[in-house]
């Protein structure tokens, strides 16, 4: 009943309301009463009015700092008192003043009436973030406000998205012609919350009408093709993207893995010091060059590195040179490692996750289609790697101490023989993989949390990506780890995340049966040890 | 002329090795006797504590024992053992958790953790769990089954080294997720626990302590004396053969596959054992026992004691995990650096463990 009332009122103020310019003062008064009901009906009207004016009116409201003084509305603003009406301050400001509040019930239809008003807003990002959630529950007695919205917007994405609105309401409507063009104009959406009304729709008791029921049905088609397009279009970019971290943490252990044969398990612990080292620089640069703190993640990228490469080094020095030819002594012993560094993290900086903002340059996204939004931080670091294949690939193929490292991974006894310094470059291969580590790091920290324990996970998946690409393959590790990214992502949105763990890792027992080398053998003949 | 298995069982154990066995024997009826039959206050009074730290620490020693059979003897270091270890738990696990019955939360014939899930019959692989002899089965089948096929296609192609233990780390951690899972039937996130009776007695007298712990004790020196004979045996020797050069043994006929999948296959089901016969006795099973860090801790239990000897893991089991106790009460955060220490300089240092320390300064001396 209260809600016909509602409407009835509706109807009869949006057609008064051009008339009236300010702020009707009895609708002010009325946002006074005792009743919820009186209140809400005022907020109704003040939102119908759809002004400046009324907006102020309602903010304050809805701070707490709207007052009734002397019979007259005003709003106080600190020291500032202004009548609610005019908007002008009051001099001398009126002395006793009674407080107006509000129960839940009426601050939750306040918090609908802000919503919709801010379709009006002058800013553009906000009357589109007002048209996305208005969309997002369409309701009947939106219809006026709807179409006077529509009429002053110019637009064109918010546009859609209220014309989106609109059809969704036209399809209640009685006249079949109306619900006609509705549907056809809903087939132009790529919302997934359209999908159901149109499938109510092919109900024939929702929809008499057959050639409604019809073009609801090839709306809906249209609709479904496009969302399921979005969607693939998303898991292969966030297949991508996972690709590019696994690169990252893969080639590095490619390196170390392919120099020395031994893997390092600490290796995860590597990314950890670069991400940390992203954090430390944030730090740094919040505190002594503020001005600058968007370019924290520049300076991060060189600290990262050398950091990872100097602890790299010092690990290879003190320890996994000891073990020479006893790979899974190596194997215990920089797990060893990795503990004790996961636990120097956590005693210097906290158990608790840090946290390291994206740089405002980096945040924010591509909106692709309907439902598909690409994060500008995940487009980034896509480029940062191949930013850094680039670079490794020109330092292995194209320096004297990439030639020194491909002839020791290849025969390191031969290499030793026509005079390579094989002790000097392990160690050196050993930071250039680690510090590679470290760009990883610093990548992820703009992605994930930031803790002591999180490169743990790390380690599995980048061997596997080793294992895949074929030893000392810088090819073999690309193309593994897209494989492994895009993959692992198309699974995880068919069969959920653990089952498509599970999968990708039989996949690789298998693919080992088949393939020992990996994807790219390095030719050559070699003989077991 | 061929001796019979029975002798040979036990010519393979020295003289000296008996006595061990005898020492071992008298010190665990000792701890029984002291804790049962000394009063309360009494400064001879072996604790409740100390009996199920005692039996838990036995049950590590069991799958040290069965690590050092892989990885002392056949050179394969697995990263996943925990995985047998949690699924023997997890095994025997479902005959008591059949065996509370009715007198759960909900006071259904459903574990607790099913009615929360809103489940209205056991899953298939639950029938049978509340026979206590197909329980038994279980603990053995099922994760000798895994070893087999796992073993089979890894051993096959011969994945070995590095590849085999990551490969090994990877599999854990997949049944880690696997069971984290509250679909997979297993309790998920809880596991099991709040068990009341095995066989019909109840789980929390201290009779059953008692048993458990005799019992423990027992496999453990079980598990000593197999894996003596085999090791003496003709298999053994093969089998160190392919831990030292795998290819000259292939060369001279013999194929490894059969040698490393028995003992692989063996292994595991000692450490399912070893994780059935823990389970009552700590009370709880979930899925973190199967995290690829608890694993890779068992390798660091054999390395202390020495690998490629049987009474050294024993050794590695009960000083690392005292310390762990230790170190967890009285400074918890140092005791990941004391771990990851233990790890780096027992490699470095003692390649060949407490026992090979023992040796060296022996051989000194003489």
């Amino acid at each position: 009943m209260r809600h016909k009332l509602k409407i009835i009122l509706i109807v009869i103020l949006l057609q008064c309301t051009p008339a009236i310019a300010a702020l009707d003062p009895a609708v002010l008064r009325q946002l006074a009463a005792e009743e919820s009901d009186e209140k809400i009906a005022a907020i109704e009207k003040l939102t119908q009015a759809g002004d400046a004016d009324a907006l102020r009116v309602l903010k304050a409201l809805s701070e707490d700092a709207l007052y009734l003084a002397a019979g007259r509305i005003v709003e106080v603003h600190g020291e500032r008192i202004v009548d609610a009406q005019t908007g002008d301050e009051l001099k001398p400001a009126p002395q006793d003043r009674e407080g107006i509040s509000i129960n839940n019930r009426v601050r939750r239809e306040l918090g609908n009436a802000l919503a919709r008003m801010r379709l009006f807003a002058p800013a553009r990002l906000t009357r589109l973030a007002a048209a996305q959630e208005l969309l997002a529950h369409v309701e009947s007695d939106m219809a006026p406000l709807l179409s006077r919205a529509l009429a002053r917007e110019t637009d064109q994405e918010i546009k859609e998205l209220l014309a989106l609105a609109d059809a969704q309401l036209s399809l209640k409507s009685a006249d079949v012609p109306t619900r006609l063009a509705a549907v056809k104009t809903l087939a132009a959406s790529s919302n997934p919350s359209i999908k159901p009304l149109l499938v109510a729709l092919q109900d024939r008791n929702a929809e008499p009408d057959e050639r409604v029921r019809l073009e609801a049905q090839s709306s809906l088609k249209a609709i479904e093709s496009r969302l399921a397009f979005s969607d693939n279009v998303g898991r292969i970019f966030s297949g991508l993207s996972l690709a590019s971290i696994l690169l990252l943490a893969a080639l590095g252990l490619a390196i170390t893995y392919g120099v020395m044969g031994v893997i390092n398990m600490a290796h995860g612990e590597l990314l950890m010091i670069g991400a940390y080292s992203a954090f430390a620089m944030q730090t740094l640069f919040h505190k002594y060059l503020p001005a600058a703190q968007d370019w924290y993640v520049v300076a991060a990228i060189p600290f990262g590195f050398f950091a990872a490469a100097l602890a790299g080094m010092l690990m290879e020095r003190t320890v996994i040179r000891w073990l020479y030819g006893r790979p899974l002594e190596t194997l215990l012993a920089t797990w060893g490692l990795s503990l004790f560094l996961i636990q120097t993290a956590r005693v210097v900086f906290g158990a608790q996750n840090v946290e390291v903002a994206n740089p405002s340059w980096m945040s924010g996204g591509i909106q692709l289609l309907g439902n598909v939004t690409l994060p500008l931080n995940r487009i980034a670091i896509i480029g940062f790697s191949l930013l850094v294949l680039l670079l490794v690939w020109v330092l292995m193929n194209r320096t004297r101490l990439g030639m020194f490292v491909r002839a020791v991974t290849q025969n390191r006894a031969m290499a030793g023989c026509v005079g390579v310094p094989t002790g000097r470059i392990d160690t050196l291969a050993f930071g250039l993989g680690a510090g590679i580590a470290g760009l990883g790091g610093v990548a992820l920290s703009q992605l994930a949390n930031v803790g002591p324990d999180m490169g743990q996970g790390y380690i599995v998946d980048s061997f596997m990506v080793v294992v895949l690409g074929g030893v000392g393959q810088l090819a073999g590790a690309v193309w593994a780890a897209l494989g492994l990214g895009v993959a692992s992502k198309f699974l995880e949105g068919w069969l959920g995340a653990v089952i498509s763990k599970i999968l990708v890792l039989v996949f690789i027992i298998v693919f080992i049966q088949r393939r020992p080398q990996g994807l790219f053998a390095l030719k050559g003949r070699f003989v077991e040890s | 002329m061929t001796t019979p298995v029975l002798l040979r069982f036990l010519e393979a154990t020295p003289k000296k090795g008996w006595l061990a066995i005898a020492c071992l024997s008298a010190v665990i009826a000792t701890m029984l006797a002291l804790h049962l039959f000394t009063p309360d206050g009494s400064a001879l009074h072996v604790s409740d504590y100390a009996i199920t730290v005692g039996g838990k620490i036995m049950c590590y020693a069991i799958v040290a024992v069965a690590m050092d059979l892989i990885w002392g003897y056949a050179g394969i270091l697995s990263l996943g053992h925990g995985v047998f270890f949690a699924l023997g738990g997890y095994a025997f696990g479902m005959y008591l958790m059949r065996g509370i019955g009715h007198d759960g939360v909900y006071q259904t014939s459903l574990p607790d953790f099913m009615v929360f899930l809103d489940w209205k019959q056991l899953p298939w692989y639950w029938s049978g769990s509340d026979h206590f002899l197909w329980a038994v089965l279980m603990v053995l089948v099922v994760p000798a089954l895994l070893a087999l096929v796992f073993g089979y296609f890894a051993f096959r192609s011969r994945i070995k080294g590095v590849y085999f233990s990551i490969i090994t780390q990877a599999m854990t951690y997949a049944f880690m997720l696997l069971f984290f899972r509250n679909e997979t039937g297993f309790g998920g996130n809880n596991g099991f626990t709040d068990f009341k009776r095995i066989l019909g007695y109840d789980i929390t007298t201290p009779g059953m302590r008692v048993t458990l712990f005799a019992a423990t004790a027992a496999t453990l020196l079980a598990t000593l004396l197999l894996g003596r004979y085999l090791m003496t045996s003709k298999f053994g020797r093969v089998l160190t053969a392919i831990r030292d050069a795998e290819s000259r043994v292939m060369f001279i006929g013999y194929n490894p596959l059969g040698y490393k999948l028995f003992i692989w296959t063996l292994s595991a089901m000692l450490c399912a054992v070893a994780g059935a016969l823990y389970v009552p006795q700590v009370g709880i099973i979930n899925p973190s026992e199967m995290s690829p860090a608890n694993s890779i801790e068992i390798a660091i239990w054999v390395a202390v004691g020495g690998r490629g000897t049987l009474i050294g893991p024993v050794f590695g089991a009960f000083l690392v995990n005292l310390a762990k106790s230790w170190f967890t009460v009285a400074f918890p955060e140092y005791w990941l650096f004391f771990l990851g220490l233990l790890f780096i300089l027992v490699t470095l240092f003692l390649p060949q463990g407490l026992v090979g320390l023992w040796r060296r300064l022996k051989g000194g001396a003489a």
